[in-house]
């Protein structure tokens, strides 16, 4: 038993940390999804973004003045995105905003790989989660261990706040009914921005955690795990929260069971097969509203 | 406000026009300058690796700057082109160099994108010297692509053979990159050779933009390998080294000549990592070389900043340098800055370069029976250089 | 999606389109044969010919997209599977070896441009080859499309986007399989096949180069069978469902049947697109069909208007041009022989993303709207007269 642990549960634990991190990006996915029924291509390139942006101040600032300029840096990112890249749209075709938002993530990526010079940037060490540690003689980064735990709270109190507080109940409202709530006075403005900064904040925090384990920044970095995150929110039942952490927990883990059983080819491929085998047995996710069609 | 933006973006199309045209029709051959057209990676997975190899022909062109034809002496002028490390992005930076004319085209880091451009080449009748490509499809069965480095076939048996004499291997377990053709065509080789040594091994691929290795490094724990063969591109190196590291793993790692980078050295420093690669040349090779190009490098920040931040000197820095002299030699073979001519000049240029002498056999590749073997030393983080080997 | 009624196109348009096609194939004639190859043509040559395929790829999208209303982002697949195809049956015999190197050979053996040169010589035989390998090309990616469009087709808007996207990377991680390496060569590139620069014709003495016809011809002839299908009853059929699905399934239109028909025509020339992308590249590798491929036709359709055939078609090659030519002297570091510091590698790319950002956010509709170009002709022949002003 301890010698089948020891040889598999290194599996397990990369899957439990990867799927955190998806987790992470999934939430922001998914609240901007139940708002505006928008897919925000450019929420994984926002993930890179805070990446390279670490980077950057770490090497001119400590680091526990870096991670908070980190978390404010991104959520402005957001904000901003947000501001000049969907609210124009809010009229228009939702094929247009997608499209904004692709092109955001274009943008965003090309920055990027102006900035770097197409150099992949190294991840600085953040000294407490950076350490090694050992479980069941399996050996890994404390991050490992660490992702799934804050995850968890941090979802717990996203749930608390979209339950029992005025702007969670104006999110709840809007996602349900985006004009009536309008006309029941609720301010649509700062709903939406609430939402963006959320979900930004925690894409950073997810960053944080993602890459410092796989401690390297490219432009692209950000295209994969965004599209997973995606994928696992779909998967959960795009705009329930609790449904897109554990779609990108399966996800995650199943991804790297694959890899252990040495299917490694279709590691990628396989988590869209899962996609497209969900969607056909139950459209709308695991935990998925029911959709209406109306008339 | 529409309208204005209308205007302006109509007018920074039509002043883009002008400007992308400009330089098109009035550089070319302007008397007494020879462009050298570098055709190199500088952005996507190789985009480090390009750099670096950039970086040699800079330097060489800082040191050389002219040439000698039939009595009269040239400036030479390296045009370069990105590639974007993509194969699909092959034909247009090709054309870019052919478009600026270009006498002669160096590069490129990276085999596929080579393949890629090699038609085009062809048909506007440029030879190409390829630079560190060590797939054997960039040479066979053409006339215009030569290259200055060993070939993968080579390569691959060398790192068999020192995995099998000197780490004492017995399961290897290699790790390539999905739809990469240097990664899987290295592999190919070693495999066979390996086999042929009666060595068990084990292929897995990764998907590209992949991070996590965790799993993969597992696996290979697991079935037991003694040896991790990686020829990788350096930004996945990195996180395998890293991650290997973390894990705990203390199996070696060996890899070819794409590992041979201080980016490696960085990420395994102070770690308790065994790192091997195999490469073109070792350090300490050409003391006044070294000392000179490391003088440029700090003295230029972006060179130091394309180096990977210090000064320390990679072989594919080394193979752009000599490549750049080799391609002067050819002109002067020549005679001319004529592509044709050089083109029919290059399979009797030799030339004694840094990284060894270069001559090339009938499909245009260089002559060459060793690669050196190098160590990264955790602790001081420079490589160790470890043997000299050969096939046998 | 705005509802607007379709003029029915004129009669007497069509001659004047058949002369401007003819105008068009003629002078890319006269582009590959008379014109010197100095820097300018140098870089147009391959911007026109990229462009041509690009339209006929961004077309095929805007028929699924524009005129049916469904978001599909599965481009990128189908043109990897019509690139594969075509490169697979075109592969010289003698080269397979050298190919599939490390495939022994490979499993596939024969090369139909190659038997067609036995029997007609190998000027007719490589064009007819390649022609029949293109239409393999796409109806190997239309049948993928049936296959894929069964299950997936029920699915509505953004779900249809993401399984399709899906759809796409799924077929990258199988061609690049080694277990079918016998085939599609796994991770290593495909090449030798018939290229544009194969197709010539020789008329006694005289060598007509054709690379830049072919590419044009296929285009302009796929085009035309896209605008038809448009403006038939199956075309009014697309835009109902696009307009209302409710309304238009009240109507006693068959949605899903209607809907696999548009996806099964989008993808048959989307594989016709990818098999002549491969022709132009000279090399294929399933690496390269990114899902950034599919993003970038659907911007050249936004750009162009979704909903306009003639718009895809001009911001298709707009797009190719400032991507690949126009603004590659972003990257140089010298302006009008000024150096300019922060002009380095990938600024190209930063304002070419900006430009696109301001398309997309103040010109909504593109450059066409829903509109056609049309003086009186049918839409898509300003297509090479743009390309030619342009240049």
């Amino acid at each position: 038993m301890s010698a089948f642990l020891q040889a598999n549960l290194p599996f397990i634990l990369a899957g439990i940390s990867v799927g955190g991190q998806y987790a992470l990006i999934a939430i922001g996915y998914t609240m901007v999804y139940g708002i505006l029924r928008l897919i925000n291509f450019a929420h994984g390139d926002v993930f890179m973004v805070a990446g390279l942006v670490m980077v950057y101040t770490t090497a001119a600032l400590p680091i526990y003045i870096s991670i908070p300029i980190v978390l404010v840096a991104t959520v402005l990112l957001g904000l901003l995105i947000e501001r000049v890249a969907y609210k124009p749209l809010r009229s228009a075709p939702r094929m247009s905003v997608m499209i904004s938002a692709i092109g955001v993530s274009y943008l965003l990526q090309n920055c990027a790989l102006y900035f770097t010079g197409g150099l992949p940037q190294v991840y600085p060490e953040i000294p407490f989660l950076s350490r090694s540690v050992t479980i069941f003689g399996a050996t890994t980064k404390m991050v490992t261990v660490i992702t799934p735990i804050l995850t968890i709270i941090l979802v717990v109190l996203l749930v608390l706040l979209i339950n029992h507080t005025k702007i969670g109940m104006a999110m709840r409202a809007v996602s349900k009914d985006f004009e009536t709530s309008q006309l029941m006075g609720v301010r649509i403005n700062s709903v939406i921005s609430v939402t963006f900064a959320i979900g930004c904040f925690l894409a950073a925090v997810g960053s944080l955690l993602y890459f410092t384990n796989y401690t390297s920044v490219i432009p692209t970095s950000g295209a994969m795990p965004g599209l997973k995150a995606f994928v696992a929110a779909v998967f959960g039942g795009i705009g329930s929260i609790p449904g897109a952490v554990i779609g990108a927990f399966i996800i995650g883990i199943c991804e790297n069971i694959i890899k252990g059983v040495g299917w490694t080819t279709f590691s990628d491929a396989f988590t869209f097969v899962l996609l497209i085998v969900i969607l056909l047995v139950k459209p709308t996710g695991i935990f998925g509203e029911k959709a209406t069609d109306k008339v | 406000m529409k309208k204005i933006f209308a205007l302006l973006l109509a007018l920074s199309l039509i002043c883009c026009l002008f400007a992308g045209c400009a330089p098109a029709s009035g550089g070319g051959a302007s008397g007494d300058v020879i462009k050298i057209g570098v055709y190199e990676p500088q952005s996507g997975d190789n985009g480090a690796g390009g750099k670096q190899e950039i970086l040699g022909m800079q330097y060489a062109n800082y040191m050389t700057p002219t040439v000698e034809i039939g009595g009269k002496t040239y400036n030479v002028e390296l045009v370069i082109a990105d590639n974007e490390s993509s194969n699909d992005k092959a034909v247009s930076a090709a054309t870019k160099l052919i478009s600026e004319g270009c006498s002669v085209i160096l590069g490129s880091y990276g085999s596929g994108v080579s393949i890629a451009a090699s038609d085009t080449f062809a048909s506007a009748g440029l030879a190409a010297i390829g630079v560190t490509c060590t797939n054997p499809q960039v040479t066979a069965g053409n006339d215009h692509y030569f290259r200055i480095c060993f070939l993968d076939p080579f390569q691959g048996t060398v790192l068999a053979n020192f995995a099998h004499d000197k780490l004492g291997a017995q399961t290897v377990f290699c790790l390539g990159q999905l739809g990469n053709d240097y990664d899987q065509g290295l592999i190919n080789y070693f495999k066979q050779a390996a086999e042929g040594l009666g060595m068990n091994v084990i292929t897995a691929e990764f998907p590209e933009n992949n991070s996590d290795f965790t799993s993969y490094l597992t696996t290979a724990k697991n079935e037991g390998a003694d040896v991790i063969f990686a020829p990788c591109s350096i930004s996945y190196a990195q996180l395998i080294v890293e991650q290997c590291a973390a894990q705990g793993i203390d199996v070696p790692l060996l890899a070819g000549d794409t590992w041979d980078s201080n980016v490696i050295l960085n990420a395994a420093q102070g770690k308790n990592s065994e790192i091997y690669v195999s490469t073109f040349y070792a350090e300490g090779g050409d003391k006044d070389f070294e000392a000179g190009i490391k003088k440029w490098i700090n003295e230029n920040p972006t060179a130091k900043a394309n180096n990977g931040n210090d000064d320390m000197v990679a072989a594919v820095t080394v193979m752009g340098y000599d490549a750049y002299y080799t391609a002067l030699e050819a002109l002067k073979a020549a005679g001319s800055g004529d592509p044709a001519a050089v083109k029919a000049a290059l399979p009797g240029v030799t030339y004694k370069g840094v990284s060894g002498s270069i001559a090339f056999d009938a499909t245009g590749d260089a002559v060459r029976d060793t690669a050196y073997i190098k160590a990264a030393n955790t602790e001081t983080g420079v490589w160790d250089f470890v043997a000299v080997q050969g096939v046998n | 999606m705005e509802k607007r009624l379709q003029p029915r196109q004129e009669k007497r348009s069509v001659l004047p389109a058949i002369l401007i096609i003819c105008a068009v194939l003629l002078v890319t004639v006269l582009l590959d044969n008379i014109l010197p190859a100095n820097t300018f043509t140098l870089m147009l040559i391959p911007v026109l010919r990229k462009g041509a395929i690009y339209s006929l790829v961004c077309v095929s999208m805007n028929l699924l997209n524009g005129f049916t209303g469904l978001f599909s982002l599965g481009q990128a697949g189908f043109m990897l599977i019509g690139a594969y195809a075509y490169s697979i049956f075109s592969i010289p015999a003698d080269q397979h070896a050298a190919v599939y190197q490390y495939f022994e050979g490979g499993a596939v053996r024969f090369s139909i441009p190659e038997m067609l040169s036995g029997v007609l010589g190998p000027n007719l035989g490589s064009f007819l080859g390649a022609i029949i390998c293109i239409i393999i090309a796409g109806l190997v990616a239309a049948v993928f499309a049936a296959l894929i469009g069964i299950p997936v087709l029920r699915l509505k808007s953004d779900y249809l986007a993401i399984a399709t996207l899906g759809f796409a990377e799924i077929m990258r991680a199988v061609f690049q399989w080694n277990g079918l390496g016998r085939i599609t060569n796994g991770s290593n590139l495909l090449r030798k096949y018939t290229a544009f620069t194969d197709i010539n014709l020789r008329l006694g003495s005289l060598n007509i180069k054709l690379a830049t016809f072919f590419p044009f011809l296929i285009a302009i002839l796929s085009i035309t069978f896209i605008v038809l299908l448009i403006n038939s009853t199956y075309g009014r059929a697309f835009k109902a469902i696009r307009d209302d699905e409710v309304a238009a399934e009240a109507m006693g239109i068959n949605l899903f049947r209607h809907k696999m028909y548009a996806f099964i025509v989008s993808s048959f020339f989307a594989g016709v697109g990818g098999a002549l992308l491969a022709m132009f590249q000279t090399t294929v590798q399933a690496a390269a069909f990114k899902t950034a491929m599919t993003y970038e036709i659907l911007l050249m359709v936004v750009i162009g208007g979704i909903g306009s055939i003639s718009g895809s078609c001009i911001a298709a090659f707009l797009y190719i041009a400032c991507s690949e030519w126009w603004l590659r002297f972003l990257d140089g570091g010298k302006l009008f022989g000024m150096s300019v510091p922060f002009f380095r590698d990938g600024f190209r790319k930063v304002v070419f993303s900006v430009i696109i950002m301001i398309i997309v956010l103040f010109f909504r509709k593109g450059i066409m709207g829903d509109r056609e170009l049309s003086f009186r002709r049918k839409p898509r022949q300003s297509k090479g007269k743009e390309a030619d002003a342009n240049g």
